[in-house]
């Protein structure tokens, strides 16, 4: 349904995409995950003809989007990043202007804006100023403006920066159910939770370049450890630290405070651990695993945590 | 179309939902213009015209300074208050009062005498407040005329002066054939002040009067200088509209509303075009809400022809819509292109005649204001109100009002960012 193909795009020296290439099908989410700066918002711009690329190309359901006034953008449903809401309308007037603008207009307007917004929880607010709409109200707004004209594909930018848990969730079982409508969902984030909750399939991106893509499952076997031993140490002054990282299926051993992770290739190799930490000045008062996750990915790839870079 | 009227509809909410919008488009250009309408004459007929005061300060104390403060009291243009002479000058220093005239003591005779060039001038001091130099102008010309005709009713009327001009003429080294000139005269002044009934001379005046016809629409028609005021401020405030719709169309690339509309399968032209249509809409709005309040409450007419007023408001209108399209595409920022548009627009508003009249000017700049397309608005709408002129006056403005807007409109489609950030 949406094809990249090697797209590029540079602003003056900056390369801010590079030959970032994927497909999706209908009914799947796939998941743009990188760092702010990483190049995710421009491939979206390029994906909706916002952007004109350098080279490469964009097809949606197999047709170019050519010029301006192209129908294929009539595929699309974008929602921006920002908050791209007029304030000082109502919900219904907002949503009255973003379908006009995809020529919904009389009776059918007004079941579309009754139908987006119950499906995003507003159609009791449907009258009011967005202006007096919190944060996560005004961007389940800005999620239902892009789904009036009933797109197949749908580009979602960080549609979750700045909400509380709720409407957090909220947005997320909206995007299920567009999902299980059979729609094409792309969608940008740096958060992996996210990723990983909603997407079938991720590209990580970083520096204008996708530097890995699989499903979730695909990219967590990709991380080096497949397990972390969260270790609570009784007293902080624990001093045979490189001795424990040389130990046989340890990968990785930091101490944070009294708290000792250990990356370990193996569970079964855990309680040997615990012995060796106790007969070496370790003793403990509790110890939990932990699993990779798709942050653990991204620093063996890059050498960067995610939320750092 | 329905995207385009969408579009429109929805800048039309936005500026009516904003009060302070609304109150600065409407309210201030009445109630600027009926300031400045009021301070510039208002309506010819007005009777409360303000009356220039003059502080007199007397150090004769004798007839002559008597009947000089009593016949420039008389005059109409001058409200003349009698002073000591360390308050006059006090008071024009604070500039509570703009001239002040000092007749010297001993002036009644010393001007007399030099009337018939047997001695020399008196002097009166005019103190004036260097900010109000035409009124000192205009107090010396009056005073000139009614010193002149009180001084000679005095030498006409009493043989004082003959006699002492004459004793001193005795004593001159004038050539004799002068000398005996001005002794012939005096005899003539003698027996025309001893001749029964010439008691009462009134002594010279100018000898001319003046009559004052304002040329505006027709005869019987006066000058109304709300009508130039209300047009200039209303020119004034539709810039400055045109600079919100500039800054507006750069607050929706800031707030990512751009990109919302970019990614619509919506051509150029309904995108800017929509913004140049509500602006002209609202331009058009101001000028009928300035224009009817000016007409109901001042008594504004449109004088001349109607088709051409219309004609030079919608031009305007036009161009003003352009003018914010072109803020917009030259613009980087709403923070960076509000301060450069209203300097740019201020100048343009100044050099339009809006403020004052463009005469006022020095010639150069009357020669560089032509380039300024609110010049021509403010030319255009005086022709259609108070001057009552034709249509035909009315098409080169709306000429070069409609080719700014071309060229405003053409520069802004070439350098306007299409892309989304």
């Amino acid at each position: 349904m949406l094809s990249a193909e090697n797209l590029k795009k540079a602003y003056g020296s900056l390369q801010a995409v590079d030959g970032v290439s994927f497909r999706v099908g209908p009914g799947q989410v796939f998941g743009l995950l990188g760092p702010n700066g990483a190049g995710k918002t421009t491939t979206i711009g390029m994906l909706a003809g916002l952007v004109a690329p350098d080279s490469g190309e964009v097809r949606i359901a197999g047709h170019y989007i050519t010029g301006d006034t192209s129908p294929q953008k009539r595929r699309l449903g974008v929602v921006p990043q920002e908050l791209a809401l007029f304030d000082e309308l109502s919900a219904t007037a907002n949503l009255s202007l973003f379908g006009a603008l995809y020529g919904l207009s009389g009776a059918a307007a007004t079941n579309e804006q009754a139908r987006v917004l119950t499906l995003v929880g507003l159609a009791d607010r449907a009258k009011d100023k967005v202006g007096t709409f919190s944060g996560g109200m005004k961007r389940r707004l800005n999620s239902a403006a892009a789904l009036l004209h009933d797109p197949q594909v749908i580009l979602l930018d960080e549609p979750t920066v700045g909400v509380d848990p709720q409407s957090r969730n909220a947005i997320f079982d909206n995007l299920e159910t567009l999902k299980a409508a059979g729609k094409t969902l792309l969608y940008t984030t740096h958060y992996m939770e996210e990723a990983e909750r909603l997407c079938d399939h991720i590209a990580i991106m970083d520096h204008g370049k996708i530097i890995a893509t699989d499903t979730v499952a695909g990219l967590l076997r990709q991380a080096p450890v497949s397990s972390f031993v969260l270790i609570d140490l009784v007293a902080n002054d624990f001093a045979n630290l490189i001795e424990a990282a040389a130990l046989p299926g340890v990968l990785s051993a930091t101490l944070n405070g009294r708290q000792l992770r250990l990356g370990v290739q193996r569970m079964d190799d855990l309680p040997e651990l615990l012995r060796w930490l106790l007969s070496h000045g370790g003793e403990f008062e509790h110890v939990q695993t932990e699993r990779p996750t798709l942050e653990t990915v991204f620093l063996h790839l890059t050498g960067r945590s995610l939320r750092d870079a | 179309m329905t995207a385009f009227l969408a579009l429109v509809r929805k800048d039309l909410q936005i500026f009516f939902g904003d009060t302070r919008a609304v109150i600065m488009a409407f309210a201030a250009p009445i109630l600027i213009g009926s300031f400045f309408g009021y301070v510039f004459g208002g309506t010819a007929t007005r009777k409360d015209a303000t009356r220039m005061e003059v502080l007199y300060v007397d150090q004769e104390h004798g007839p002559v300074a008597k009947q000089l403060l009593a016949a420039l009291q008389r005059d109409a243009n001058l409200q003349v208050n009698p002073s000591a002479l360390e308050p006059a000058r006090e008071a024009v220093r604070k500039g509570k009062a703009p001239v002040a005239v000092v007749i010297p003591a001993g002036f009644g005779d010393q001007a007399a005498q030099a009337l018939f060039g047997s001695s020399p001038k008196p002097e009166i001091t005019v103190l004036f407040d260097p900010s109000h130099q035409t009124e000192a102008s205009m107090v010396r010309g009056i005073l000139t005329g009614q010193v002149m005709q009180t001084v000679t009713k005095e030498a006409f009327s009493t043989n004082s002066t003959v006699v002492s001009s004459r004793e001193r003429l005795k004593d001159s080294k004038m050539e004799p054939s002068r000398k005996a000139a001005l002794t012939n005269l005096l005899d003539s002044v003698e027996k025309f002040g001893s001749t029964p009934g010439t008691g009462g001379s009134d002594g010279l005046t100018v000898p001319f009067s003046t009559k004052d016809e304002a040329i505006t629409a027709r005869s019987g028609v006066a000058y109304n200088s709300y009508a130039h005021s209300f047009g200039g401020m209303a020119i004034q405030f539709m810039l400055f509209m045109g600079i919100d719709v500039g800054i507006g169309l750069l607050l929706l690339r800031q707030r990512g509303l751009w990109r919302r509309f970019r990614a619509a399968p919506l051509s150029k032209t309904v995108l800017l075009g929509s913004r140049a249509a509500s602006a002209m809409l609202v331009g058009m709005l101001i000028l009928t809400v300035v224009f009817t309040f000016a007409r109901f409450v001042f008594g504004v007419k449109i004088e001349g022809s109607l088709v051409g007023f219309i004609g030079v408001c919608g031009a305007f209108s036009l161009m003003t819509a352009a003018y914010g399209l072109l803020i917009a595409a030259i613009g980087k920022t709403p923070e960076a292109a509000r301060g450069l548009a209203t300097l740019a627009t201020l100048l343009m508003v100044m050099m339009s005649g809006a403020w004052v009249p463009s005469f006022l000017f020095p010639s150069w700049m009357q020669g560089i204001t032509k380039a300024v397309p609110a010049r021509w608005a403010m030319d255009g709408l005086d022709a259609m109100t108070w001057r009552g002129l034709g249509i035909e006056e009315a098409l080169l403005p709306i000429a070069v009002l409609l080719a700014s807007a071309v060229v405003f409109g053409a520069i802004a489609v070439w350098r306007f960012r299409w892309e989304a950030d």
